[in-house]
């Protein structure tokens, strides 16, 4: 099957189009600005800020920003900020982890003045992040993940996080709970040690109220594949399987599908109760509106991260409100409640700690011995590798 | 080349191509105007329109810092593209562009970790040929199904693709992954020095004049040399060049080769210039760009390098659009779109106007049997 | 609720599932496709299509489930579609039968044009909930849920599988599919036979888009169910393979899209019974399957046969 080009009358359509493409280019913008007059754009000295002035912060999100999901609650966060008359923030969706990113934060940083920048998501940071940090000491970059290091990477580069699993975990108790097959499914994109500790705090939670359920955990290989997420979701509810939770960017068609086959369902990043009206028992959401305002304070005042008046690393819980529970589901019964308050109360105050041993992995090896307590700022939580006990999967 | 001779139809190669721009943008602009559309002050939406306008070539060519992203966003589809134009040459369909990437950025990593921290431009050679060979051999074993087996080069191509990123997933998240790459899986990272740095003097990097050069060599293989001409001739008509005692399988294979390997130093490029390392990332289809940068730019090398520009600057406008006037993301997938619809449009419309029709060349004057009254006498 | 595990059977049974449930668009598409190719011209653009169809589809069916129920409305939808289909069709006819204007650059043009209306018009459809279409329970002689669950078709999936050998009698029995696989095999005769190529061109484009939309409202209103800018997994563009695969033959078209909506389920379906590794690998497998028969079954002479002859050419 050719392509019916046909090389003898091309020739002199070749110099047709390279005359065409030229003039296209140039006709696309008088080019006369180009060369001439335009001195290189300063690099530094742009964006720093004083007290009390207008700041500009700009949020960059690898996906739409009405994704039910991860995205859309970076963009709640920010439209929390709208109550702060003396912040503008300019947002951009569907930003790839590429050289794109790049350039957004340059074209934040240079065209609409931008004094902060919020990356949201992982594949940012290296080396996108720390390249433009290089680039622009004067203007604050600040990550959501957990990966900035003292000492390693720029000074005006930082790091906030919430531990979302103190949410999952109660919601793992209400689901520990509500099931009545004892089969838990939850469906991950990756397993990295972020959505790792999720399922392990989930199950830990079901195994609370439950000591016999078991969490079937299914890969789909991307942050948003809605067809490996329905199947997933299918296979699972064939496989006896009655409450699904998931980590994936948008859990819109996990919730969907679970209330379709008439199971139970646990949301995660934002609230999905309007999907599951039967089904939704209640879900781990994010509350960055908190976060972002607190930034939002410190810019106005003044700080910044090179001279240490705003920290470099931010994480917080349900106790610092960086996080919320949704509201319970019609299915949930009044016992689970009382348990999940108490659950959730023990957390805020501290007592309750989520990672203590003696703690095996699903292969029976012991990944936390008796007496040690991992708290949820400990670092070796970070680098979390294995699955625990009662979680059918495989981490590789 | 300032020959006047056929100044018509010059003039059209100017004129049409300008025209659909333009007309491209008004289309463009019409849509703005009722998305942006405030009903109670259509003088502002209007003006609105114009702002948008602005906004487009500003941040696409409208200053060093703007021309520069469009630079960048330009390099790899230059080369991307070659992986398509080339086979249209000889009459196939490749779409394989992506894949051909993806595993020319596995062989770079592959070669750069196994090197290590040696003389930066050894290294930069060595991944750089590592690369080439990889794409090469994707794309040349498309040519060796179609040849060998008849398998039709656009599926097998496109099946290649997916089969690609499979492998990239597989790897960066196995055998190659770096351990402390927790939170994004990738490989090591490769030493700082011997990643490709920027032309001096600006941010763009040594990927551009790689993309720039391979469409000139690309340009003058096709267009200059004895191997070009029999792929031209086997790709007008295969039994005549059979005939004729070309050898369409080797020609084939070796298009093909060619074309892959232009894509797999493409996917060099992303690993050695931009990210330093492989993952997930270097799926950001360029591949697919590539392919429509290619067909406009109707598989002429130069041609494509231009149009890759064009493409770059589109591209890198629609920032500006989402941040100052709420524009969704959408909006220049749309913009694009109709650019290229309209551009493809205007390939008809030459020939159809009289005013660009170059006239007959006047009859030459037969000499006079006599000799004409002199003027002088 | 009963739910009890059914052990190993899970595995065939979710690829059973997956081919009943996956298959549809991909069968509408390349439908369509084939259609399209029989009168000899290419769509490329059916990504942008499929796209299209599955937010039309969607937001009709959000929008009029107020005023015409929810029973309705999904079909007021899938009819929807259909008709966005056709403009999509009409333009892509319109420009692709222009002189000089080659096939496959168009479509490409069409799938960024018809992905970018899609996603524009569709922002404001992501939220909302729409209502889906029915399913036929044809597992209602099963008391295992997963078995019931697997055996629910859609009365979409039941049209594709009519149309198909409809298509295959129409093609090979009755005076249009003689004025179609002329024109697509050597215009010179159609004309001379006095239909006109364009005319006929025009309306097996747009009818080929009509059936890709309805591939793309089964996605939305369906199978995964749910609008957002990730629900093609390329459907689209994997239908023109299909095409060529199925050798232009509309029931090996049937068979194709089978294979590939079962391929599909394959990943997935090892894991939910516990086989874990290499799921990327896994989860590439139809492509890698369509790849190991092409080369299996193909060979130098018989790479094109069933090929309309004017497919390629202006």
């Amino acid at each position: 099957m050719g392509l019916g080009v046909n090389s003898r009358s091309s020739f002199r359509m070749r110099r047709r189009q390279v005359l065409r493409g030229l003039l296209a280019t140039s006709a696309f913008g008088a080019t006369s600005q180009i060369w001439t007059g335009c001195s290189q754009q300063p690099e530094a000295g742009s964006g720093s800020p004083t007290a009390g002035q207008q700041v500009t912060m700009g949020f960059i999100y690898v996906g739409p920003k009405d994704d039910f999901g991860y995205n859309q609650a970076h963009h709640e966060g920010k439209e929390g900020l709208s109550k702060l008359a003396w912040v503008k923030s300019v947002e951009e969706a569907n930003v790839p982890e590429t050289t794109s990113v790049e350039e957004t934060m340059r074209n934040m940083i240079e065209q609409d003045g931008a004094v902060a920048i919020f990356p949201t998501s992982f594949g940012y940071f290296d080396p996108h992040i720390l390249k433009l940090a290089k680039d622009y000491p004067n203007v604050q970059f600040f990550h959501c993940g957990g990966l900035y290091q003292e000492g390693i990477h720029p000074k005006n580069v930082g790091s906030y996080f919430g531990y979302i699993d103190e949410a999952q975990y109660i919601a793992g108790i209400v689901a520990g709970l509500t099931s009545k097959a004892g089969k838990l499914g939850f469906i991950a994109a990756k397993p990295i040690p972020q959505v790792l500790r999720n399922i392990n705090s989930f199950t830990l939670g079901a195994r609370s109220a439950n000591p016999k359920v078991t969490t079937q955990v299914i890969f789909t290989g991307d942050w948003s594949l809605p067809v490996k997420e329905a199947e997933a979701a299918n296979s699972l509810a064939d496989q006896g399987i009655d409450v699904l939770t998931c980590h994936v960017d948008s859990p819109k068609v996990v919730v969907e599908t679970a209330e379709r086959r008439k199971i139970f369902s646990s949301g995660y990043h934002a609230s999905q109760a309007s999907l599951a009206p039967n089904g939704y028992l209640t879900g781990a959401e994010w509350n960055w509106a908190t976060v972002y305002s607190q930034y939002a304070e410190w810019l106005n005042a003044g700080k910044t991260l090179t001279d240490g008046g705003i920290p470099h690393l931010i994480r917080g819980g349900l106790k610092e409100a960086f996080l919320k529970l949704s509201d319970y589901g019609p299915a949930v019964s009044e016992d689970a409640k009382k348990m999940a308050e108490a659950a959730k109360a023990k957390l805020m105050d501290g007592s309750l700690v989520v990672y203590k041993g003696e703690l095996k992995d699903n292969t029976g090896k012991v990944v936390i011995p008796a007496g040690k307590e991992l708290k949820q700022q400990d670092v070796e939580l970070e680098k979390m590798n294995w699955l625990v006990e009662g979680v059918i999967g495989k981490v590789s | 080349m300032l020959n006047l001779n056929h100044w018509r139809s010059k003039l059209e190669a100017v004129v049409i191509p300008v025209a659909a721009l333009l007309f491209a943008l008004i289309l463009f602009g019409i849509f703005c105007f009722f998305v942006l559309l405030d009903p109670k002050n259509i003088g502002q939406s209007i003006a609105q329109v114009f702002q948008v306008y602005g906004s487009i070539y500003k941040a696409a060519f409208g200053s060093w810092f703007s021309l520069q992203n469009t630079l960048i966003r330009a390099a790899p589809l230059m080369l991307s593209a070659l992986c398509t134009a080339l086979p249209a040459r000889l009459g196939l369909g490749i779409i394989g562009n992506e894949g051909a990437i993806v595993v020319g950025g596995l062989a770079a990593i592959a070669t750069g970790l196994t090197l290590g921290n040696i003389t930066p431009l050894v290294s930069q050679v060595a991944m750089a040929l590592a690369a080439l060979a990889a794409g090469g051999v994707w794309i040349g074993a498309v040519g060796a199904l179609r040849h060998y087996r008849g398998v039709n080069e656009t599926i097998s191509s496109l099946l290649l693709n997916y089969i690609a990123i499979a492998l990239l997933n597989q790897l960066v998240n196995g055998p190659m992954k770096d351990p402390s790459s927790l939170n994004k899986p990738s490989t090591y990272p490769l030493p700082e020095a011997v990643m490709l740095g920027s032309i001096p003097g600006t941010r763009v990097h040594y990927g551009l004049i790689y993309g720039l050069l391979a469409c000139a060599i690309a340009y003058f293989l096709i267009q200059h040399t004895t191997f070009g001409f029999a792929a031209r001739t086997a790709g007008g008509n295969v039994k005549a060049a059979r005939i004729a005692g070309l050898p369409v399988g080797k020609l084939t294979i070796l298009i093909c080769a060619l074309a892959g390997s232009c894509a797999g130093l493409a996917g060099m490029v992303e690993v050695a210039a931009v990210h330093g390392r492989a993952n997930e990332s270097l799926n950001a289809n360029y591949g697919y760009s590539g392919i429509l940068v290619a067909f406009i730019a109707r598989h002429n090398p130069l041609a494509a390098a231009v149009v890759a520009i064009l493409l770059g600057g589109i591209l890198a406008s629609g920032g500006i659009l989402q941040r100052n006037y709420q524009l969704p993301d959408a909006t220049i997938l749309v913009f694009q779109g109709l650019v290229f619809l309209v551009v493809l449009y205007s390939e008809s419309l030459y020939g159809r106007f009289r005013l660009f029709r170059d006239r007959p060349a006047p009859p030459p004057v037969a000499p006079l049997a006599t000799a004409p009254p002199s003027l002088s006498a | 609720m009963a739910t009890e595990s059914i052990g190993w059977w899970g595995a065939p049974l979710a690829i059973l599932a997956g081919t009943l449930r996956g298959s549809a668009p991909f069968l509408f598409v390349s439908l369509g496709e084939c259609l399209t190719e029989k009168s000899g011209k290419m769509n490329w653009g059916l990504e942008g299509v499929l796209l299209t169809g599955a937010m039309s589809a969607y937001a009709i069916s959000c929008l009029t489930q107020q005023s015409v129920g929810p029973v309705l409305a999904p079909w007021l939808g899938v009819l929807a579609a259909g008709c966005a289909g056709m403009v999509l069709g009409f333009i892509h006819a319109w420009l692709s039968q222009q002189p000089k204007v080659n096939d496959i650059a168009v479509g490409i043009a069409m799938i960024t044009f018809g992905s970018g209306v899609a996603f524009f018009f569709g922002k404001p459809f992501i939220q909302p909930d729409a209502p889906q279409l029915p399913g036929i329970p044809l597992g209602f002689w099963s008391s295992l849920a997963p078995v019931q669950s697997a055996l629910r078709i859609c009365p979409l999936f039941v049209l594709g599988v009519i149309i198909a050998p409809l298509m295959y009698w129409f093609f090979k029995s009755t005076r249009w599919g003689l004025f179609v696989r002329a024109v697509g095999d050597s215009p010179d005769a159609a004309l001379a036979m006095g239909v006109s190529t364009t005319r006929v061109r025009m309306i097996c484009i747009v009818a080929g888009s009509f059936l890709a939309a309805i591939g793309g409202a089964y996605l939305s209103l369906y199978y995964p169910g749910s609008w957002s800018e990730r629900v093609s997994s390329g459907q689209g563009l994997m239908a023109v393979a299909l095409v060529i695969f199925a050798r232009w033959n509309p029931l090996q078209c049937l068979y194709a899209s089978l294979l590939f909506g079962g391929a599909q389920a394959i990943g997935p379906a090892l894991q939910a019974v516990g086989v874990d590794s290499y799921y990327y690998l896994f989860n590439a497998s139809p492509y890698i399957l369509t790849l190991i028969l092409m080369i299996a079954t193909c060979s130098q002479k018989r790479t094109l046969t069933g090929a309309p002859g004017a497919l390629g050419t202006q």
